[in-house]
Order: C-alpha cells, then structure tokens, then sequence
C-alpha cells in the first residue's frame, strides 16, 4: 500500500533518542535545525528519555513498557512526532501497539505510533526539502540501518537527500542492504559474530574509496565507527542529519 | 554428549567458525549466489502480492489444521495410502521401523526429509540393523562425511568442490576431480544399484492436500521420483503442519517455494502421489504409507502468535538472507534446522533450556522476515521467545517449554534500574549531567564492545541541555 504523505505542518515533537542524547547531541540539534529551516516550529519535550527498546528486543518487557509509558503524555497536541532514528521510530511506530495491547494506555499507544515519523522521510517527503549544497567536492557513501529500511521502509530517503548535493558524490557500497551488526545487546551477547559484521561493512564502506560515511541511526554510527577508529581505518561516520546541516548552512562550521 | 546438549554451544562453535575461512568463504559465495537467484527468479512475479497469497493459504490452513488433518487421513486413506500418527520423533521411528520389519526391510533408499533428521531416523534404523541410505546428492555427501546437514536445502553447502572431490575420494574410490558433473555422475552410478536393491524407499512431503489426500514431492535429482515409485513400499514422513487444504493451493506456494529457495521458477521434478501402485498400473509401489509428526508441533499451535511458526514451507531464504547465518554457517546452531527458521522453531522442539543461546543469536535485522514467502515474522517471534528466555512479561505468561532459563537476578536487577531512571527525567537528566561532567573518566573499556570498537565518549552537553539552553537565551 502506497504510503500517505500529509501536508507540512505548522509544528513538529522531535524526540531526540537517547543515544544522540548522550553522544550525539549535534545530530539532534542538526536535525532539528532542518525542520526549523522549512519553517516548522519543533517542539522538545524535556521529559523523554529513551524509546524502551533496549529492554525491548532483551526480552524485558515490563521494564520496557514502563519507560514507553513514560514517553505516551508527552506529545499531547496533534502533531506529529520526528525520530531521528530508524530504530527508535520503529519501535515506537511498530511495537508501541503491540506492547500496550490490552492496557489502559493502548489507544493513547496506538494514536503515538501513528504520528511517528522517521526524519530523513519526513524531510525528503512531508517537507519535500530543496537542499542547496555549499560544500567542497566530496564522495561519500551511506549505510541506512536496518530498521530504517525493513521496519520504517524509507530508505529511498537517505540518498534521494544525499543526491540533492551537487557537490557530494554518493557512492553504494557493495551489499548496501546488509546488516551491520549493531543491534543492540546483540553486540555484546553475540560479539564475535557483530565484529565480524561490523568488519565487513567497514571493509564495503570502504571500498567505495569515500572516506565518509553517513547513516540514519546513531547505534551504526557507533558500531561502524567505532570499529573504524579501533582498526585505525581513515573512514569517518556522522549522522546523516549532520552532515545534511554541515553541508548546507552557511555558517555550520561555527555553530556546531 | 547427547545431541541436546551439543545445542548448547552455540558460542565455541561460533568462534570457530568465524575463525575458519573456508567455512566462511563457501557461505559467503553460496549464499551471495541464491539471493542473487531469487531476486533474479521473483522478476516474473509481484513478489509482494505473492507472499500475500502464499501467507493467506498457510494461514487459512492453519486455521482449520484439526479438520483438515482428518480430511486428510480420510482421502489418503481412500487412496489406499496408509495413515500413521507420531506423537514425537521416537514414536514416529518407531512407526517406521514396524513396517520396515513386516517388509522384512534389511535396506532403505532415502530421499531427502528434514523431519526424519529432526527425529534421527537413520541413527534409529541402525540400531534395529537396518541401514538408510541417502539418495539426495547433498544428503548422500553428509552421510558419506558423518556430518548433519548444514542447510535445509543444500545440505552439504558447507563443502566446495574440492572437499567433495577428496571424500568421494576417500569413501569411494572415485577419482579426484573439479568436475561438477563428473562427480554427481559418479555419485549417480553408485546409488543406481541400491535404489533396485532397496526393500523400502522414504522421502518427506512437501506440501499434503487434504481435499485430494495427495503428497507433494518437489526436487531436482529425480532421486524423489525413484525412492518413492521403485522400492516396493514408500513410506512418506512429514510434519503435521505441512497439510494444505485445496489442490489449489498448490501452484503459489509451489512459485513461491522453488523462486525463494533456489532460484528456480520450477524444480525438475514435482511428484504428486496419491496411492500405492493400482491392479492394471505397471509399477510404483504396492503399499504407501504416510507418518504425520507432531513433536511439538501442537504446542506451538495452542498459541496465537507463535503458530505463525508453522507457516514455514522450508525454502531456506531465511537462512540464504541472514547475515549471522552466512558467516556462523549451519553447524554452529547445532540444531536440525539452522539459521532463522531453526532459531523461531528449535526452541520449541527441544525447549528453551537447550537452545537458550539461539533467539538472540541475531541483530534483528530483519532480512529474514523480508524474504520469508509466507510472510512469517520472524524478528517479531525471536523478540517474544527473547521474552519467554527471561519471563520478560508479568502481564503475558511465558508458554514455552524452559522458559525463564536466562533469567538472572543480575540482569534484572541492571534493566529495573535502567526502567527506573528512564521513567524518571529529572533523575535521568541528572545522570546524563553527571556522566557528561566526568566524561573524561568515561571507560575506555566495555567488555565485548571494546573489544573490537573503540567507545563512544559522551557529548560535553546533552541534547537536552542544548535545547534548554537556546529557549532560555531566545526567551
Ligand atoms: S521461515 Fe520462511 S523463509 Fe525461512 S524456511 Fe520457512 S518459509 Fe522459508
């Protein structure tokens, strides 16, 4: 079923994740400064914290559901609410209803899930962004996360932005759609298997020959830069929403 | 060791095959080549209305599965096809080896079953003096190497061309070689004589139609064909759940079986068998027997969602597409069926105390669910056998057998706090203000993560602080 898009609105929520929240505090703020730049208010509410879904996919759903519904009161008004994540947005679009199925809160849960949107998507499609790039010639390449591509289906999104920038080549990597080995806890359950994952995709990232990567999800970023950094890798990873910003504000440099 | 608890180790045998390149060069190759093949074959069709259709078919049998079982037995039953139902995998040995014995059945010809690996059939056989031989290519490979098979498709896809070569070597005398063709030639003229010595011929089912009490048998070798018209009795073993109700059914789920599994838009061979050999007919067998396995199969019926686990038509794509599968390969589950589907299945066979390391065996990636024909979803079920390992959900009981193995007061103890501080934001904040002050004693090691990435060290101001900073300066 084709997906339907709604007029830009006056106002937005950004729920912010609290990966970015922690470490990625630009990727958040960049994020927010593309909306705003299209003329949306974006609203912050103070009091999120985290999606719940690490408890979530570790099997610990009453804990995951307590912070989920600490989350539910804090969009009140209509409008719709931007994840800068694929991860977090799919677990708050996609599983929302079904962890509070049968409770008090299922139908506020339901209506929450249903004004979640991904960034990039909501950018490129709701408001049909016209990105002008200031940048220097670059290549770079992109990893869309998993739950961007499988869960939220905006993968379309990524590089039809990247692709607005005329000096930014975009390069794919080869096995584009495989995982990177992130997920989660499943790093540390499972780390063997994630390093030889997450060994792969830097060796696919960087075969592009881009020394630059950007991706939709913060916990990629932290897997594949991280393991970059620690095989001491020249490629370097941010947030797509900060590299977007970067490239196209004037005085970007100054204000990060 | 008993072969349950050879389960339990899924994390040695993991490293070990991580650390084995050949292992990790024939799945890389074959794996890369069947997802190229299926998305190649799938061109010809709208593959999403497809997996609709094949998910509605699955379901709607699912949903009448008592009544359609006994449709079933009625119509075998009228085409003279011998019904017998097996509570477990040794029942159903058993049923097997009773009418080996009133054959008076010293040899058996094999076609391929994963339901008789699953209940260890040829390890039965033996014990009563009866020897099995396998007659599929990739199974007559694991048998002559002593090994299980690694996938459900391509049971020997672990070993290249070489490897191949030297056991047939070793095993048979056959001459070393390269040659694909050759060697399949070689394999052929050995199986030729024991398909005419064999008393009894036994393959698996496909798909069973209860409208028509017809077994399907789709395969490539024509070794199906054989083991099921040339002994003089065919016994067919399959799961419970493999019934469909109208002959209609068929052709989807048949595009969407060869199309996921192989690549292909029809397998040489597709047998339809409903009988024993008739009084004017020339040949086929004279008696048919057909053994339904349950084997906890029903349990998993009792429950709403994890029945979707039976919707499973055995394509492997699951396995084909999964990225933890492609580098571990099908012996580190150490389980009948391996990679995605033996990880949402196996648990229920066994339980969870057996197979507590495989639902989180995977980043839920999601890979899997997208390419399954019958649209199981697969990340969904791993996240709720996740929740039936911890007994993750008081308002939800745990069902499955062993649930509750990983639960640890440790580990309880670490997400209760976590829910706490998470459902409380100004304590949350001011964790996140303290952790950003001593960000520079951040640690720089954190077991498994850092062992192979450096760590991410926190943001001198959080994102909250950021925004609640530019409100009080615009404001
Ligand atoms: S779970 Fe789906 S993809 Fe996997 S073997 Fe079964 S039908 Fe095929």
């Amino acid at each position: 079923m084709a997906k339907l898009y709604p007029a830009k609105p006056e106002k937005v929520y950004f729920f912010g994740t609290c990966l970015i929240d922690m470490f990625y505090p630009d990727a958040g703020m960049a994020g927010i400064r593309l909306l705003e730049r299209e003329g949306i208010e974006v609203i912050y509410p103070q009091g999120q914290t985290c999606c719940g879904q690490p408890a979530y996919t570790s099997g610990y759903h009453d804990q995951s559901r307590q912070v989920a519904e600490a989350q539910l009161d804090l969009f009140p008004g209509d409008w719709p609410i931007v994840v800068p994540s694929g991860s977090c947005g799919g677990m708050m679009r996609e599983h929302y209803p079904q962890l509070f199925a049968g409770t008090a809160r299922a139908e506020q849960a339901q209506a929450v899930a249903e004004r979640i949107w991904e960034l990039t998507d909501f950018l490129l499609h709701v408001c049909q962004i016209r990105l002008q790039d200031l940048g220097e010639p670059m290549r770079v390449t992109l990893h869309t996360s998993c739950s961007a591509r499988r869960e939220m289906r905006v993968a379309d999104a990524g590089p039809a932005l990247l692709q607005q920038l005329d000096n930014v080549e975009l390069v794919e990597p080869e096995r584009a759609t495989e995982c990177c080995g992130f997920g989660g806890t499943f790093a540390v359950r499972h780390e063997q298997v994630s390093a030889a994952m997450v060994s792969d995709k830097v060796q696919a990232l960087s075969a592009t020959g881009a020394m630059a990567f950007a991706t939709t999800d913060c916990g990629c970023l932290m897997n594949i830069d991280g393991h970059a950094r620690k095989e001491q890798q020249p490629l370097s990873g941010e947030h797509i929403a900060s590299f977007l910003w970067r490239r196209t504000h004037p005085a970007a440099e100054d204000s990060r | 060791m008993s072969s349950q608890e050879a389960v339990r180790h899924f994390h040695p045998r993991a490293r070990d095959a991580l650390n084995n390149p050949r292992i990790r060069q024939n799945f890389r190759r074959a794996m890369d080549g069947l997802m190229q093949k299926r998305a190649t074959a799938l061109q010809d069709h709208d593959t999403e209305a497809l997996r609709d259709l094949g998910a509605a078919i699955r379901q709607r049998a699912l949903s009448q599965l008592p009544d359609l079982l006994e449709q079933l037995e009625a119509n075998c039953t009228r085409n003279g096809i011998q019904v017998h139902w097996a509570q477990d995998g040794d029942q159903a040995c058993q049923i097997i080896t009773d009418i080996c014995q009133q054959q008076g059945a010293r040899s058996v010809i094999k076609g391929k079953s994963m339901v008789s690996e699953e209940m260890e059939l040829n390890h039965h056989l033996a014990e009563v003096g009866i020897t099995a031989l396998e007659s599929d290519l990739g199974e007559y490979i694991v048998q002559l190497a002593e090994e299980t098979p690694s996938h459900i498709i391509m049971p020997a896809i672990h070993k290249n061309t070489e490897e191949i070569s030297e056991l047939l070597h070793d095993k048979t005398g056959t001459q070393r070689s390269q040659d694909v063709d050759y060697l399949t030639a070689s394999a052929r003229a050995q199986m030729r004589q024991a398909f005419q010595r064999a008393d009894v011929g036994l393959s698996g089912a496909n798909f069973a139609i209860a409208e028509t009490g017809t077994l399907c048998l789709v395969e490539n070798e024509g070794n199906g064909r054989m083991s099921t018209t040339v002994p003089p009795c065919h016994i067919a073993v399959t799961g419970i759940e493999k019934v469909v109700q109208h002959l209609a059914d068929v052709p989807p789920l048949l595009s969407l079986l060869t199309r996921s599994a192989t690549g292909q838009h029809i397998t040489t061979y597709l047998n339809m068998i409903t009988g024993p050999r008739k009084a004017e007919e020339q040949d086929g067998p004279q008696a048919v027997h057909l053994v339904l396995v349950d084997n906890g199969r029903s349990d998993i019926y009792q429950d709403d969602q994890l029945l979707d686990t039976l919707r499973c038509i055995r394509c492997g794509a699951c396995m084909n597409h999964c990225p933890v599968y492609t580098r571990v390969g099908g012996h580190t589950y150490g389980t009948t069926y391996p990679g995605p589907i033996g990880k949402i299945l196996m648990p229920h066979l066994l339980g969870l105390e057996d197979t507590r390391d495989l639902p989180s065996a995977s980043s839920l990636c999601g890979a899997c669910g997208e390419v399954c024909p019958v649209r199981i979803p697969i990340p969904e079920l791993l996240v709720r056998l996740r929740r039936e390992a911890v007994d993750g959900d008081s308002s939800r009981p745990s069902v499955v057998r062993g649930h509750g193995v990983k639960r640890h007061w440790t580990e309880v103890g670490v997400w209760r706090a976590w829910a706490w501080l998470n459902s409380h934001p100004r304590c949350y904040r001011a964790a996140l203000r303290l952790v950003m002050a001593l960000r520079f004693l951040s640690p720089r090691r954190l077991g498994g993560w850092t062992r192979y990435r450096k760590a991410p060290r926190p943001a001198a101001r959080s994102l909250h602080q950021h925004l609640l900073q530019r409100n009080r300066s615009s404001s």
